[in-house]
């Protein structure tokens, strides 16, 4: 065991309270306030994973969002958790947790095998090595599957729940650090509504692990504790702890998710609070206060398990009370990491600092890292790690001043950590999610976002490349007040003050020469979640990818769960050197959504199960539980879809139902249809510009089908509309297009008729409809009906009548759409349940039998009547569906779709028309999609003439039905085709659509 | 997602509660019969797709079911501003001359 537990006056750990946990399978002690990253160190546990590509030994190398390779699989079940980075896992009493990579096991790795060879997989192996043969795929897949990726996904349910939480603010600061507390209480200070979000167990930031930083003449943490006082006596200030702002979007929404209870062991989370919830800000102004994150250098083996940021060294010893290691190699090019040299040495570990600058860091600090007895070594690098399964040293280089070339060798060092710094990279996400650019500071070596933020969003602090304290909040109290400005508040606090100290200029390096050209040396990684090497970039940037999003795509640098927090400034400043160009031109890659992975059930909130959408149920819903129907979703309705009886198949169900309702009579639930109720002088105008066929002279108490066409002069949907009155007229629409024919008529009302006066109001709620269908239909209705005369001659098919029923006031049309003599019954949806029963109790003499969508579907399609949707598609005309006859070319005002209907393309001869098929063998139902051919050649290119669009079997014809769309169709009648599904092939004869009654002297009896 | 001003509702909603209804101002031709191919399919198929200042119709669907104009802007997504269908095209008309 190289790291140690130290105690440090800085730590936010509580040694008084121990905890246990498990890392896969074995018992470890850890304390409260540790994540689960500080305790497996403190244990000195260091491989937690295997690489992604190469199998290559990994151990911890950040402390927050930017670690790449400790992704763990924590707990199990339902309530495991994929890939989490073990440096955001709160430790909790009893936490279990796994590594999530390594096969066959974390010890002995195949893919391991393979990194020996892993000059022979460079990018675009996969692509390069596995191009052919295609059948082979599968194969490969299986097996590079197996190998590859990170956690497992959850199988059980999720037993915990989520929500979301909508505010509406005037000021969002998100950042909790110094800089963003201090954005926070000017603006509350101001009175102003304001929300701070920060992403960690506690605010304080950087602050949490720099136990030197002072701010007004005081140690940093205590200046965080009184403002936090200070923020919560604040009425109009809200802040939010372990809440992550992953996403800015426009108009200043910015989501943020808040672990409520991931910090909580299982047993003890509360089960009336969600586990997380996700907020949606709407603020006026955003303060982004995201701060930095620390890279490491790109060298040799630099991630050989023990090889570490420096800021998660010096996280890890003053936060949690855990040194590293013993004798540490501390690897810099920048003056800010002598302070965690000097931490380490406090704190009784050895540390060797090594400094790619010739002359180091200042003098005052060269003498202090003396003074604590720290050694030394200025104008070196590292050019390999030692060690296999954990780092055990480091062989160094000496470098010339401008650290470009290697000038002669160093001495190797032994070690049990390494740790490296690279400088600082500007957190500049949520800047650039929606459209915002950071620019490069060559001064910082960090893409920053400029001062001035944008608009609607202020930027304070490292965010904008100030890595020193006080000058990180001068300017944050600059950017704040001009905002409060903005606000119409007066600034009047006066700005905390931290003392910047002399600094040596950083030296510019991010790959650390090795004296070896590129790719010869050992790996020098740069993305290690992706196993994207240095030399990986120089190969992708000599096989000619020049923009920097190809690279990124042919190498994967900065893609994965890290999205390239650690690597992505060292692959672009690796690109602009192989590429010969300024890091500033290079650019970078597109920050997108989300800064780190959210849940889908964060997302989803309570959108789940009974509550991801409304059920849409009708009237007579307990009349058809109680009859045992089978339930189908049609948009969001719940429509019967068949009622078995006793353990009757769907298909005897089926049967059983057609031949009742063209024997006897049927009853099926019609409420569902979109009604619409138009009234106006002009509404019979309005109908003739919006349907394809005529409406002058329906009188009322008359009904008509009507078709709908798009401007292209396709069918969008169809219906039955009723005259009540001159001005007063009764659509129905398909189940699923009501709501979308509505705003259809609205729009073509407001934006090209508004002279037209006529109003729309959906009714479909209102009214309930129970269909009687069937030759016995007319006798069920008398028993129900004193009213109304129901003779053939005096209530024929398409008129309607208004009469009473059981003693309801009903609206009788005679419509059908079965072929059968039918009358659909609407009435009051409140009567809808009563007058159903009714109609059930008066046909028992003639074996009323209820029926579904099912039988529905088989009766309308012995008849050739179109769904739309299934028997067209959007790219079908009338004359394709062979219904001319529904088209009033004559009438004076172009309706819509008309000029569409002679354009060059809709009158092709060769478009596909619906038509019938009867299989040669009637037993064969055809597969609906089915592919029609002209023969019994499938050689590709098939010779596709259309598809099946409906397909039963017809109990009443004895024999399978389809209807299908044929190319030229409607001239082919009596031709044989060959319809393929499944892998067999199916002669079909083309015929008439209409199977039953081609007359239609049923539905007129 | 949006906040949409609502000309009608006099009300800032949430873009949920409305549709995307399409480029404004696309005259149907007075006389579709006498429009030539060219003319028609323009009408149906040929649309601006402007980067940057747009002006489109928007209905709130699930409010009023008005629809109106939005002037937005389709890179940075800002809008400009939502009238009346009326009210905007007199602003559109005037844009158009300029």
């Amino acid at each position: 065991m190289s790291a140690y537990r130290v105690s440090r006056a800085s730590q936010r750990i509580n040694e008084k309270a121990p905890l246990t946990f498990r890392f896969d399978g074995k018992k470890y002690k850890g304390f409260a306030g540790d994540t689960l990253a500080s305790a497996l160190i403190a244990n000195g546990v260091k491989l937690i994973g295997r690489s992604f590509k190469y199998g290559r030994p990994r151990g911890i190398v950040g402390h927050g969002a930017e670690e790449p390779n400790a992704l763990i699989q924590l707990e199990t079940g339902g309530h495991t958790v994929p890939d989490l980075k073990a440096t955001q896992v709160e430790l909790y009493e009893g936490l279990s947790a796994t590594t999530t990579t390594g096969f066959p096991s974390l010890n002995f790795d195949l893919k391991g095998l393979a990194g020996q060879f892993s000059r022979f997989m460079p990018p675009g192996f996969y692509y390069k090595t596995f191009m052919g043969p295609a059948k082979a795929w599968p194969f490969y897949e299986e097996i590079i599957r197996k190998a590859a990726g990170y956690g497992r996904a959850p199988v059980d349910p999720d037993p915990e729940f989520y929500d979301h939480l909508h505010h509406h603010v005037d000021v969002l600061v998100v950042g909790g650090g110094a800089c963003g507390l201090w954005a926070a209480t000017l603006a509350g200070r101001a009175g102003l509504k304001t929300l701070l979000v920060d992403e960690q167990s506690e605010v304080g930031g950087w602050m949490l692990s720099d136990a030197r930083a002072v701010i007004d003449g005081k140690p940093a943490m205590k200046w965080v504790s009184e403002r936090l006082a200070e923020l919560k006596s604040l009425s109009n200030v809200t802040v939010l702890t372990r809440t992550t702002a992953f996403a800015h979007h426009e108009q200043n929404l910015v989501q943020a998710v808040e672990l409520v209870q991931d910090h909580l062991p299982i047993a003890q989370r509360v089960a009336t609070t969600p586990r997380q919830r996700l907020h949606k800000i709407r603020a006026h102004h955003v303060v982004l206060a995201s701060g930095a994150i620390e890279r490491p250098l790109v060298y040799g083996n630099n991630d050989r398990p023990g090889v570490l940021t420096a800021a998660a060294g010096q996280t890890y010893l003053n936060r949690y009370g855990v040194a590293v290691g013993r004798k540490v190699l501390l690897l810099t090019h920048n003056d800010a990491s002598y302070d965690t040299a000097l931490d380490l040495a406090e704190a009784g570990s050895r540390v060797t600092l090594i400094d790619t600058r010739q002359r180091g860091a200042a003098a005052w600090r060269l003498d202090a890292a003396k003074k604590a007895g720290v050694e030394l070594l200025l104008g070196y690098g590292i050019a390999e790690v030692q060690g296999g399964k954990a780092a055990s040293g480091a062989k160094l280089v000496k470098l010339d001043p401008s650290c470009l070339t290697v000038t002669g060798k160093g001495p190797t060092l032994s070690a049990d950590a390494i740790l490296s710094s690279g400088g600082l990279t500007s957190t500049v996400h949520l800047f650039c999610h929606n459209n915002g650019r950071p620019y490069w500071n060559e001064e910082r070596l960090s893409f920053v976002t400029p001062d001035e933020g944008r608009q609607g969003i202020s930027v304070a602090g490292a965010v904008t490349g100030r890595w020193g304290l006080g000058e990180a909040l001068a300017q944050t109290h600059a950017s704040v007040s001009a905002m409060l400005i903005g606000f119409g508040r007066n600034p009047s606090s006066t700005c905390p003050v931290s003392e910047d100290q002399d600094i040596q200029p950083t030296r510019r390096v991010f790959r650390v020469p090795d004296g070896k050209p590129e790719g010869h040396g050992a790996k020098a990684l740069v993305d290690f979640q992706n196993d994207v090497a240095a030399a990986d970039i120089h190969l992708a940037v000599r096989e000619n990818y020049r923009s920097i999003e190809h690279v990124k795509r042919y190498t994967a640098l900065g893609f994965g769960t890290d999205q390239g927090k650690l690597s992505n400034v060292n692959g672009f400043a690796i690109a602009a050197e192989a590429l010969g160009m300024p890091i500033s031109q290079v650019g970078t890659t597109t920050y997108r959504p989300a800064y780190t992975p959210v849940t889908f059930g964060a997302l989803a909130g309570s959108h789940v199960g009974d509550t991801f959408d409304p059920r849409r149920y009708t009237a007579m819903q307990s009349s058809h539980v109680s009859r045992g129907a089978l339930f189908e979703t049609v948009g969001q309705w719940m429509r019967p879809w068949y009622f078995p009886k006793g353990n009757e198949t769907m298909h005897q169900a089926v049967d059983r139902e057609c031949l009742a309702t063209r024997n006897s009579v049927g009853v099926m639930d019609a409420s569902t249809l979109g009604k619409i109720d138009i009234k106006g002088p002009d509404a019979r105008e309005f109908l003739n510009r919006i349907y394809s066929n005529a409406w002058s002279k329906l009188d009322p108490g008359k009904c008509r089908y009507g078709l709908m066409l798009d401007e292209n002069g396709m069918v969008m949907d169809d219906g039955v509309t009723a005259c009540v009155a001159d001005d007063h007229f009764y659509m129905t629409t398909t189940t699923g297009g009501a709501a979308r024919v509505l705003n259809w008529l609205e729009r073509w009302h407001q934006t090209e008729w508004p002279e037209l006066k006529v109003r729309f109001t959906s009714v479909t709620d209102h009214w309930s409809t129970t269909a009687v269908v069937g030759p016995k239909s007319r006798a069920v209705l008398k028993k129900l009906c004193g009213d109304i005369d129901l003779s053939a001659d005096a209530f024929k098919f398409m008129d309607w009548r208004d009469g009473t029923i059981a003693g309801v006031p009903a609206r009788v049309c005679r419509i059908s759409f079965s072929g059968e003599l039918a009358y659909e019954i609407n009435v009051d949806a409140c009567y809808g349940h009563y007058i159903w029963e009714q109609v059930m109790e008066a046909g028992k003499e003639f074996d009323i039998t209820p029926y579904g969508t099912e039988t529905m579907h088989v009766l309308r399609a012995e008849k050739g009547f179109i769904i739309v949707g299934q028997d067209s598609d959007g790219s079908m005309s009338p004359i394709d569906l062979n219904m001319a006859w529904a088209v009033g070319m004559k009438k004076p005002f172009s309706f819509l779709g008309k000029r569409s209907l002679s354009r060059s393309d809709t009158t092709r001869s060769d478009r596909k028309q619906l038509v019938g098929l009867y299989t040669e063998d009637p037993k064969v139902v055809l597969a609906e999609g089915a592919q029609i051919l002209s023969s019994r050649n499938t050689q590709a290119p098939a010779d596709m003439q259309g598809h099946v669009t409906s397909s039963y079997h017809s109990a009443f014809l004895g024999r399978s039905i389809a209807m299908a769309v044929v190319k030229g169709g409607l001239k082919r009648e009596g031709d044989t085709v060959y319809v393929w599904a499944h892998g067999k092939m199916h002669p079909a004869k083309v015929v008439s659509s209409v199977f039953v009654d081609q007359e239609g002297v049923r539905q007129h009896g | 997602m949006f906040q949409i001003h609502c000309p009608h509702c006099g009300a800032t909603r949430e873009e949920e509660e409305f549709s995307y209804a399409g480029e404004a101002y696309i005259a149907r031709p007075a006389k579709p019969e006498e429009a030539t191919e060219a003319e028609w399919g323009d009408y149906l198929f040929m649309r601006k797709n402007t980067r940057g200042w747009f002006w489109e119709q928007w209905q709130h669907t699930a409010g009023c079911r008005k629809v109106f104009a939005v002037k937005r802007n389709t890179v940075s997504y800002e809008i400009a501003g939502t009238w009346t269908l009326a009210e905007g095209k007199e602003l559109y008309l005037k844009e158009s001359e300029a």
